[in-house]
């Protein structure tokens, strides 16, 4: 049987061929190749456990972030709210400084007012008081010819001045 | 690794068979070439028609009426020749090396004008014979005597197609290699995108998973087992030149690939790959039944990968072309597009048959040698 007979010539020429082929390719092909995707796959590796930190250290930073923003909006807050106290708290005062200040000046006012009208009535007294001396007089000098006339007249006087 | 338990009993069951068949066949047989007369009538009945119209050959050869006979021709195509056949009556003469008693001989084998004349050499008279180049004596026959000491060391139709395997080989990986040291750390491009994947396949599907953490080592070994096979059966299936060589069907070529992994699974089988050879768990009685199967295993092992892959391409080269030939058997064109659909369908077939024998050789060959390598704890 040729088909299943193998012949020495090919036999030599596979097991010559195939020697060759096998440390051809293991020098110049497999280790360069394998060496590469190994490489590479180490690299890949590698690129994914930096990518993973990446993200980390970005999730951290950015709760980092909202927490500063949480704070700071607070502390705004805070300062917004002791800043409308404060703002009240000057209102109110000025409020009642005002009022204070007015109710003096109401009160100096009033004093003044009674002063001046003591002084005006003082002055109507005295210049009704001279008046009616000088009424008198002329009226005394008129009627007090008669001396029961100026004994009445004294008397109705003295009536007079002591119901003032 | 599931897949590694179903291998394994199926790789036991396989050495039970083979051993007792070529127990059973050695009884009464002494060569293999008589086995396959026994298991193989086909084949024997064809190639004696082939033996038998080959006589009237070299009057066929001239122009006329010839009638077709599709064994030859397909035995022709399936067999090694000294001449590269290109198209019509024009073939590449290929060197003829004969290394004879007297010392080497180095002609081309042009010089036989395809078998119609004799060729004076130095030290012998050759005479082409059904494509295998015969001493003739000097009665002007074939001697038999002295064409049996003569080594046929020829650069035939195969050596040559693998010869453009390699290269093509050579080509394309180097190129790929060259391709990795240019662009260290970025991703595949071209080519090397292509190839790729079957290597990381080859090393993550076929070597780690059965040879386990000493896979690198084998690497190399199985990378070009793999890739040698698969070019090998790819540029089979080209029907024009450079490819058509059946290489892979070729039983010298699947022997030495054979040989090769046996001798790589036993030159690297460790203590209790030995040991399960030579002192199995089995009962006393047993042992020497049992020692006598395991070492029929070492070789009928190789002999399964190499007798697969032989008759796979073959088969399929067979096919091929016998579809082809119900053209001529009919003589018809009429069949023609029924011969050419089933052909597209089979060289379909036979792409795919390219890869998987390819990786079932190398799967295999993974497989023998983790289980020589394997550690037990």
């Amino acid at each position: 049987m040729d088909l299943v007979t193998p012949s020495i010539g090919l036999v030599f020429w596979t097991s010559l061929a195939f020697i060759c082929l096998l440390i051809l390719l293991r020098k110049f092909a497999w280790k360069p190749i394998l060496g590469a995707i190994h490489e590479r796959e180490q690299s890949i590796d590698e690129a994914l456990n930096k990518a993973e930190l990446a993200k980390q250290e970005m999730a951290r930073l950015t709760s980092q972030n909202q927490d500063l923003m949480q704070q700071a909006r607070a502390e705004r807050d805070e300062i917004l709210k002791e800043a409308k106290t404060l703002k009240d708290g000057i209102l109110n005062e000025a409020k009642k400084q005002a009022q204070v200040e007015g109710a003096k000046l109401i009160e100096k006012a009033k004093i003044e007012i009674e002063n001046q009208k003591k002084a005006a009535l003082a002055e109507v007294k005295d210049q009704v008081s001279s008046l009616s001396l000088e009424i008198a007089e002329r009226v005394l000098r008129t009627q007090l010819d008669d001396k029961t006339k100026q004994e009445a007249l004294v008397a109705n006087l003295l009536k007079d001045v002591e119901l003032n | 690794m599931d897949c590694n338990r179903v291998f394994v009993s199926k790789v036991k069951r396989l050495t039970i068979v083979f051993t007792l068949l070529i127990a059973f066949l050695s009884i009464k047989i002494d060569t293999f070439a008589q086995v396959d007369s026994a298991v193989v009538p086909v084949d024997s009945v064809v190639a004696e028609s082939a033996h038998a119209t080959s006589g009237e050959h070299g009057s066929e050869a001239s122009h006329g009426k010839e009638k077709f006979e599709p064994t030859k021709v397909i035995m022709e195509h399936i067999a090694d020749s000294h001449m590269w056949h290109l198209w019509g009556h024009t073939s590449l003469p290929l060197p003829v090396i004969l290394y004879t008693p007297g010392g080497l001989e180095v002609f081309s084998s042009g010089n036989f004008h395809h078998g119609e004349h004799d060729y004076n050499g130095k030290y012998n008279n050759y005479r082409l014979e059904e494509d295998h180049v015969k001493v003739v004596g000097a009665d002007g026959k074939v001697d038999e005597e002295v064409s049996k000491s003569v080594l046929d060391f020829s650069i035939t139709k195969n050596v040559a197609a693998m010869f453009v395997a390699i290269l093509v080989i050579l080509i394309v990986f180097i190129s790929v290699a060259g391709a990795y040291k240019k662009r260290v750390g970025k991703a595949p491009k071209g080519l090397q995108s292509f190839i790729e994947p079957i290597v990381i396949f080859v090393r993550d599907d076929i070597a780690k998973p059965n040879i386990g953490h000493k896979y690198a080592k084998f690497m190399p070994y199985l990378l070009t087992t793999f890739f040698f096979l698969l070019f090998n059966n790819l540029l089979g299936l080209v029907p024009i030149f450079p490819g058509s060589a059946n290489v892979t069907g070729n039983i010298a070529l699947t022997f030495v690939m054979a040989l090769g992994t046996l001798l790589i699974v036993n030159l690297n089988g460790n203590k209790y790959y030995w040991k399960h050879i030579f002192l199995p768990d089995v009962p006393f009685w047993l042992w020497p039944l049992m020692v006598v199967v395991e070492v029929v295993g070492i070789i009928s092992k190789p002999f399964a990968l190499m007798v697969r892959l032989f008759a796979n391409m073959t088969a399929g080269h067979i096919i091929v072309l016998s579809l082809i030939s119900l053209i001529f058997i009919f003589e018809t064109l009429a069949i023609a597009p029924v011969s050419v659909a089933f052909v597209i369908f089979m060289d379909v077939l036979e792409l795919l048959v390219a890869f998987l024998q390819a990786f079932i050789f190398t799967l295999l060959t993974a497989l023998f040698i983790g289980m020589a390598v394997e550690e037990h704890h």
